[in-house]
């Protein structure tokens, strides 16, 4: 797209072709009222507030085009009367209730109405009855709603639920005198609202995964959380910037924090919120923002007996749920005492790693999370997108609502939620085990044929065979028929019956035996049958092109040889690769840390199994400072390196004390941001110079990027073949958390506590024979595990989910090499 | 969003130190001191202004605590929360706006979603040891809920003296005997408002 300039109110400005014009404007700091309008969702135009004389002409702001030369203004005598009467529309029946209203004071119909200079009210119209509604997390007051419809949009564009939707008013029609009386865009926009409110999709409750972006986008206190209503008002709380501690997309975000109550002067977070113009939250973000590790203050003898632990292990374990400062700290405790420090998922990632770029001559992937968000095709292998990471699936289903995009999901797992993305996506729901086929079929259709290794290409070819393949087609035929009229003779007035022949082109449908090319990796892989067809459709007019690799293929029986394919697709496709690190902060880990494998003889944990255990969720021998009392970074799946805050202090000891004693010395924990290893991409900045923000551009300011660095790749790339006896059947359990969890800190936050349980698709849980809430034992290879039923709505298929947000099922030890195993079930 | 509080880590101990001069020690300077400081002139002026005022024999002084000046309904001092009239419920609807204008910062509430679904004041405090009775609380008030009393006697054990709910909300039996006196101070509706405000159409 081309560069052009346009003046608004006489300042130039530059943008590119085709850019909505009041994006420009915010770009460069210019002022246009807008309520309905949502950046990167598309135009509702429910509001009509951001009217500006473009060359001449009224347009709307939010989706009228700039062209080169453009001139606009953004407030002509007109504009402002229209502006007026469009608050003063809203302002009527709206409740005078501002005193209680949770959204007083950052309420953006309070903004503009005194922005517009509201001081009396013209209009007046019957109220009907509104009823507010409970929708569990979420509360809704139509009372309040001003049907700006940011919650539908968001819903739809962003989130891909399209749980909301707008429902009848009931409300009486306007008086037709006020069309000639008042402003013609005023009284448009009264016309919509006064006909509608808000609504599930689904009748009365509302059936969606619980986000809560419709909350943080609503302008008004109509959609709030339920748990925080009327608790405080917006002023008295003070926002802490913060990194999402729960998975690896780290998103920005605030945490609310006031004093406890009246008695207890203990601060305490009550609510989360977010940059909605520029980053999404999931549920579990939003609502998991309480598992903060209270303790007393410093316990001296624990932390006695956890230097002497340290004194005398061989071995830390740790999870993945640590910042970048924490690891440098365990690799330097290494380096000095030599002790063997153990992370299998992290350790499995650092050789996934490896191998992808031996191949793709990368040390690391090469896209983002924003790159999903700008590309019009989007591929998606081995992630159960809504649980492993949700902003990859709200960047997925932007792409494909956004830019016209197209899709492919390939996953084991029935997936509804993702398939109801649009119609140009095709979910092919593979066997486990055939993740590798995926990624030859990828390599297959857009790999640059002239560069793959040669050997490569030749096993390839091995997949295409002419076949037959019967096909309906729809074709005109031409039909003679004998029609009998009966004609009246003019001149006499008799009746006679004439016989004539008449032609006709009749659509017919014929079965039809064609000669095509067949692709033996879409039969492997079970894809559904017009796949070809389909695929030219959405493929015509595609230019950025992204993949998303998951969970299921680093951790894999065959990882190394997907990690090959994937650094091919890396190098030889225009594919922007994104790999979804399992954890928050496994790549972090990755590179920090030199993993070993085998554990010694005395093990430290550190939220992980150990002989000694250090725990930030209060479970271990000694307690550590949760994610939200701690200030570091995280590097997530941007290859991003971002900072986190201290929302709640922290009595207790921390990492740094522990390391201080042993004579691994620092002040603060911080003072490690500037020594992460260079060689790994990492960057000398010290903690406090991190940026943390985000420009009206849009403009993700946070932390540093790592420097994706070039290493020398393997000249002959050898690459295992599709093995079709490494397909599962049978009965299969799958590793994954529903949504809403992730970790033992999750299950912990008291909106969204709960129990784990064995997730399955309503159709298994009728199969199985089961009710829900029944208690039944799972068999695993490497061990069983007792958990109740729960049918999940948002999976679908015979795969059932064994979750690992619990630490107490040790997801981990039986789900050590796949993320797949064979099991039985059995009602106990 | 500015980042700078969260680079200053040592908030409890960031206090900057006045040089004074060291205290002295031999038991000849300590009494040189005393001597300094309490044989100064202005302390004979201070006195002569007492003897000449007590042999004039015309004392203008109200003998408190015998008599008491009647004080202005504007008088502001300790704070009264308010019922309505006719159901007795509190006035306070828990909007804040004291806590948010209170310039010394002495004013908190803990508010709720009730079962009614409406926000509930489950708390309410002033610390007086902090209050200025400056008068912005009442006069922001849109419920003439809080309003400035008459009682300024207000002598205590302790500085800080906590006024919660309970002491300060008029009781529900003096609400019956008429007592609630409406409040003429700051923040209550002036005798024009009527024709002061403009009035909002309705289609009923």
């Amino acid at each position: 797209m081309s560069d052009i300039t346009i003046k608004i109110d006489g300042k130039e400005c530059k943008a590119k072709e085709g850019e909505y014009i009041l994006n420009i404007a915010r770009a460069n700091g210019i002022f246009i009222p807008a309520i309905c309008y949502l950046t990167r969702c598309s135009p509702t135009l429910a509001c009509r507030i951001c009217l500006v004389e473009a060359d001449g002409k009224q347009v709307y702001a939010c989706n009228a085009k700039a062209k080169d030369g453009m001139e606009i203004t953004t407030l002509t005598e007109n504009i402002a009367a229209e502006r007026r009467a469009i608050m003063e529309v809203y302002d009527v029946n709206h409740p005078l209730q501002c005193g209680v209203c949770d959204q007083s004071g950052e309420c953006e119909l309070q903004n503009y109405t005194l922005e517009m200079g509201v001081d009396a009210q013209h209009y007046a119209i019957k109220d009907v009855q509104r009823e507010s509604k409970d929708w569990g997390l979420i509360h809704y007051d139509p009372g309040l709603c001003i049907v700006c419809e940011r919650c539908v949009t968001v819903c739809k564009d962003m989130i891909g639920d399209a749980a909301l939707k707008t429902v009848p008013r009931g409300g009486e029609a306007l008086d037709k005198e006020l069309k000639n009386s008042m402003p013609k865009d005023a009284y448009a926009m009264w016309n919509k609202l006064n006909k509608s409110l808000i609504g599930p999709t689904t009748g009365e409750t509302l059936e969606c995964t619980d986000c809560g972006e419709c909350i943080a986008v609503c302008p008004v206190g109509a959609l709030v959380s339920s748990d925080f209503q009327y608790t405080s008002n917006a002023w008295e709380l003070t926002s802490i910037p913060a990194a999402c501690a729960h998975c690896s997309a780290a998103c920005h975000l605030y945490y609310d924090v006031k004093h406890t109550s009246i008695d207890n002067p203990e601060p305490k977070i009550y609510r989360v919120k977010n940059e909605w113009n520029y980053v999404s939250l999931c549920g579990a973000g939003r609502f998991g923002y309480d598992f903060e590790n209270r303790v007393e203050g410093k316990d001296e003898a624990a932390f006695e007996r956890a230097v002497e632990a340290f004194k005398k292990a061989d071995t830390i374990r740790f999870s993945s749920t640590i910042t970048n400062e924490e690891a440098m700290i365990l690799q330097r405790l290494k380096e000095k005492y030599g002790y063997r420090l153990l992370n299998d998922e992290a350790k499995r990632f650092q050789k996934f790693l490896k191998e992808f770029s031996a191949v793709s001559g990368q040390a690391l992937w090469s896209g983002e999370l924003g790159d999903i968000h700008r590309s019009d095709f989007v591929v998606s292998v081995g992630s159960q997108l809504k649980s492993d990471n949700p902003r990859a699936r709200f960047a997925f289903n932007n792409a494909i609502k956004m830019n016209k995009g197209a899709g492919l999901y390939f996953h084991p797992v029935k997936d509804p939620v993702v398939e109801g993305f649009g119609k140009n996506l095709i979910a092919v729901n593979h066997k486990p085990g055939l993740e590798e086929a995926a990624l030859y079929l990828i390599l297959d259709l857009f790999g640059d044929k002239k560069t793959l290794p040669k050997d490569v290409v030749k096993y390839l070819n091995t997949f295409h065979k002419k076949g037959k393949k019967t096909v309906e087609e729809t074709i005109k035929e031409k039909v003679v028929e004998k029609v009998t009229k009966k004609v009246k003779d003019e001149e006499t007035g008799e009746e006679k019956e004439v016989t004539e022949e008449v032609t006709k082109m009749v659509p017919k449908k014929v079965k039809k035996e064609i000669e095509v090319e067949l692709n033996g990796l879409l039969d492997i892989l079970g894809a559904p049958e017009d796949f070809d067809d389909r695929m030219v459709k959405m493929l015509a007019k595609k230019e950025k092109f992204s993949i998303i690799l998951g969970e299921d293929l680093i951790n894999h029986p065959k990882a190394e040889n997907l990690a090959k394919l994937a650094g091919l697709i890396e190098r030889h496709t225009n594919f922007k690769v994104v790999v979804l690190p399992p954890k928050t902060n496994t790549l972090g880990v990755s590179l920090i840390c030199d993993l070993d494998d085998e554990a010694g003889q005395y093990v430290v944990g550190y939220n992980a199994e150990g002989d000694f255990v250090l725990s930030a969720s209060g479970k271990g021998d000694l307690d550590m400072p949760a994610i939200n009392q701690q200030e570091g970074t995280f590097t997530n799946v941007d290859k991003r390196v971002v900072p986190t805050y201290v929302a709640l202090p922290y009595k207790g000891y921390l990492l740094n004390d522990i390391a201080n004693s042993l004579g691994v010395e620092a002040r603060l924990t911080v003072d490690y941001t500037a020594a992460l290893p260079e060689e790994k991409g990492f960057k000398a900045l010290k903690f406090d110079d991190l940026p943390n923000h985000y420009t009206n551009r849009g403009e993700e300011i946070r932390g540093y990027h790592l420097e994706n660095r070039e290493v020398p790749a393997d000249k002959k790339v050898k690459v295992g073949k599709i093995d079709k006896k490494e397909a599962m059947e049978g009965e299969i359990a799958y590793r994954c958390n529903p949504v809403l969890q992730f970790n033992e800190f999750t299950q912990k936050a008291h909106e969204i506590a709960t129990d784990a349980k064995l997730y399955v698709s309503s159709e298994k849980l009728e199969k199985l024979g089961l009710n829900e809430g029944d208690t039944v034992r799972v068999k695993l290879p490497a061990g069983s595990v007792e958990l109740a039923v729960a049918s999940d709505k948002f999976i679908g298929g015979d795969i059932v989910m064994v979750p690992d947000f619990d630490p107490s099922i040790g997801a981990d030890r039986l789900f050590s090499v796949n993320r797949y195993q064979n099991v039985t079930i059995e009602k106990v | 969003m500015s980042l700078e509080q969260f680079k200053d880590r040592n908030v409890a101990q960031n206090y900057t130190f006045i040089p004074v001069d060291e205290p002295p020690v031999e038991p000849l300077d300590k009494f040189k001191q005393v001597v300094k400081r309490t044989f100064k002139g202005e302390l004979f002026v201070g006195l002569w202004v007492v003897f000449r005022e007590m042999v004039r024999f015309n004392i203008h002084t109200v003998k408190y605590p015998m008599e008491k000046l009647p004080i202005s309904p504007r008088y502001r001092a300790v704070h009264k929360l308010y019922r309505l009239l006719e159901s007795g419920n509190e006035r306070c609807i828990g909007c804040g706006l004291c806590e948010k204008i209170c310039i010394a910062n002495c004013i908190r509430m803990d508010t709720r979603y009730d079962e009614n679904q409406r926000k509930e004041v489950t708390e309410y405090t002033i610390n007086l040891g902090r209050c200025i009775f400056c008068g912005y609380c009442a006069e922001v008030c849109p419920e003439l809920a809080i309003v400035h009393g008459q009682r300024y006697e207000n002598a205590s054990e302790q500085r800080a003296h906590f006024v919660l709910r309970d002491d300060i909300l008029t009781p529900l039996d003096f609400l019956k005997e008429g007592k609630q006196e409406e409040f003429d101070g700051f923040g209550a509706v002036s005798p024009n408002a009527d024709e002061r405000i403009k009035k909002t159409p309705t289609a009923y």
